[in-house]
């Protein structure tokens, strides 16, 4: 380095540091804010799910119940279905939101949710296929779902090679596998039997009508591992958005980049849809929800938080928003997600106007 | 030739990578599936200079700037940095030694002018390292030299075309490496734009000793702007040398298929290129 640029180093330093300490305010302080309201707002929607139902529970009542004691009626109702219901809801959300956030943003294409390309709908198969096949429950069904959905990333991921468009191509194969796979679990649930078909009606668009603790037992334990490491994975991220050339460019193993992050959200997708099966739209809209309110920088964090909000929020709605039916909360989501979609689509910002 | 303290580990074949030369390329192959698009191109850049690569449209010379900066495997001959075989370098470590800018790079929705320009500090963060000292000071300075520090909180997709290019000369400059490669770094902007840009990229190479490496498509440009031209042609280097070897009519001739007359600006004193009239 020369002495003139160590001259001007000094000489501007102090006011540079200013404007950079500035710049970086703001973004900081909106991160906070709406990372601190989220927070706020996932435990809200787990209170409200979990006491405020058809039978509501009072605080002081379930603080008693989960402290050990008996509460006659509002213990069944809280330990056996609100509660679990509202912890499930959570913990799928963030699953399927961060999962959905970490593959927009690793394809550079606010459709390529594992949900539109295939992988959620992998998961599902792999379960349809064994519970109307074998008529199986528990760890075979997650273990199916797993090998659906690593298959259909495998088949992603081999586009993922060659001469560029990579990104395109993995989006366009997806979203094709994703027809075939719909396909194929509408197939299945046709040639089950009335009583399986019942039972396989959670892979079409989700529910969380027959959750159990050990369900929410392994889920954690995968969320808790791999949203984390995720989380790590994803920090290259801001760098691979910049271009494949630009990130090698920088350092980053473009390839093994892309293996990584696919690897950790199969993992987080199938797991999540195991459970509760593949709740619509969850993963397409964190992503784009998280990035509008944290603008600049992808951000896996926020849109786990926002798919925990959406999914207790809506299973909320699907419970009671229609008296006297239990609707699935994949339904509610699908519901929401186009209008959301299209507002997103007008309110999005065009490149500042009257430039 | 005296080996100085700086000089790289004794390269295999001293002839074709001399001491001292951090970036060269050895009867470098490069090729896009079968299509083989850079054929044989044996080239010493001239360290602490800068290096313009110009040739007619799918020549090659963007491809042969891949190679040099690893983003392609050679399927023949070698690309040495600092005399080391460059895909034997561990990524990271050459991404501290040899910044490159491709000609469109993807500006991220939202993304503020200072997230970007700090993006550039990558290669040298491990997975757990934090924002130093350095890192600040090097994109500081990297904003002032680019002349956007009041622009620092601004969102790049709401700058000017020749604002954006300043951003990202900035991310290669945060990204401090004695080596960078340009990919048409004034393509799409205007003539004052391109002046800016090249004026800055005069002044790494003049002020801090970067070795510059640019494609340029733009004769004049290069050779008022470049110490060391390459012409090149269907994948071969046709001619080497200074701008007044390099930019002749035989050589324009050869390399555009042009007939054209060569005359010296009279203000900076580097050949000018006037097509002549084609009759059709």
């Amino acid at each position: 380095m020369s002495t003139a640029l160590r001259e001007s180093e000094v000489r501007d330093s102090s006011a540079t540091a200013d404007a950079l300490a500035r710049a970086r305010r703001g973004p900081r302080r909106r991160r906070r804010l709406v990372v601190g309201v989220l927070l706020l707002l996932v435990v809200a929607l787990v209170l409200v799910r979990a006491l405020l139902g058809d039978y509501r529970v009072s605080f002081v009542d379930a603080v008693r119940i989960i402290g050990g004691e008996q509460v006659p009626g509002a213990s069944f109702v809280l330990l056996e279905s609100t509660l679990p219901r509202a912890l499930m809801a959570v913990l799928a959300g963030a699953a399927f939101g961060a999962a959905g956030a970490a593959f927009q943003t690793m394809l550079r294409n606010p459709l390529a949710s594992p949900d539109v390309l295939g992988i959620t709908l992998g998961a599902s198969a792999g379960a349809v296929l064994v519970v109307v096949a074998f008529g199986v429950r528990g760890t075979p069904v997650t273990l199916a779902a797993l090998a659906g959905s690593v298959l259909a990333a495998v088949l992603i991921l081999s586009q993922a090679g060659g001469r560029g468009g990579a990104t395109g191509r993995m989006v366009l194969v997806g979203v094709a596998l994703a027809a075939g796979l719909s396909a194929l679990v509408h197939w299945l649930l046709v040639r089950a039997s009335i009583y399986q078909a019942q039972d396989a009606l959670v892979w079409l668009s989700g529910s969380l009508n027959t959750v159990t603790w050990t369900d929410i037992l392994r889920l954690l334990a995968v969320d808790a591992v791999l949203l984390p490491l995720l989380l790590v994975a994803t920090g290259r991220l801001p760098v691979l958005g910049l271009g494949d050339d630009l990130a090698a460019a920088l350092g980053v193993r473009v390839a093994r980049l892309r293996v990584g992050v696919t690897v950790l959200v199969v993992g987080l997708v199938a797991a999540a849809t195991a459970v509760v099966g593949p709740v619509a739209f969850v993963g397409f809209l964190s992503g784009p929800i998280a990035r509008r309110l944290v603008p600049g920088r992808p951000s896996v964090g926020v849109a786990a938080l926002v798919g925990a909000v959406v999914v207790v929020a809506a299973d909320y709605a699907a419970a009671y928003a229609v008296p006297g039916t239990a609707l699935p909360v994949g339904l509610v989501t699908g519901l929401l997600g186009a209008p959301v979609l299209l507002w997103m689509l007008r309110s999005r910002p065009t490149s500042q106007e009257g430039r | 030739m005296t080996v100085t303290e700086t000089a790289p580990r004794v390269p295999q074949h001293p002839a074709e990578a001399p001491a001292g030369s951090r970036l060269a390329a050895r009867d470098l192959r490069l090729a896009y599936d079968d299509r083989v698009v850079v054929d044989g191109v044996t080239l010493v850049v001239p360290t602490g200079r800068t290096t313009a690569v110009v040739g007619p449209n799918g020549c090659g010379k963007s491809t042969l700037l891949r190679g040099l900066g690893r983003l392609l495997r050679p399927r023949g001959g070698q690309v040495l940095l600092d005399g080391d075989e460059i895909g034997s370098l561990p990524t990271r470590e050459v991404a501290r030694r040899l910044g490159l800018l491709p000609q469109q790079p993807i500006v991220p929705e939202g993304v503020s002018v200072l997230e970007l320009v700090e993006r550039g500090r990558h290669p040298h963060h491990g997975l757990f390292r934090t924002w130093g000292r350095d890192d600040e000071v090097a994109v500081a300075d990297a904003l002032e030299r680019t002349d956007l520090v009041h622009l620092a909180g601004v969102p790049v997709d709401s700058l000017s075309g020749g604002q954006r290019q300043r951003v990202w000369l900035a991310m290669v400059l945060a990204q401090r490496t004695p080596v960078l490669l340009l990919d048409e770094p004034t393509s799409f902007l205007d003539i004052a734009h391109q002046l800016d840009v090249l004026d800055l990229v005069r002044r790494l190479c003049d002020d801090d000793g970067t070795t510059v490496v640019m494609v340029l498509h733009d004769l004049a440009m290069a050779a008022r702007y470049a110490d060391h031209l390459v012409a090149m042609r269907d994948g071969r280097v046709v001619a080497e040398g200074t701008p007044h070897e390099v930019v002749t009519p035989e050589v324009v001739e050869a390399v555009f298929g042009v007939s054209a007359r060569v005359i010296e600006d009279p203000e900076t004193g580097t050949p000018v290129v006037l097509p002549r009239r084609r009759v059709l």
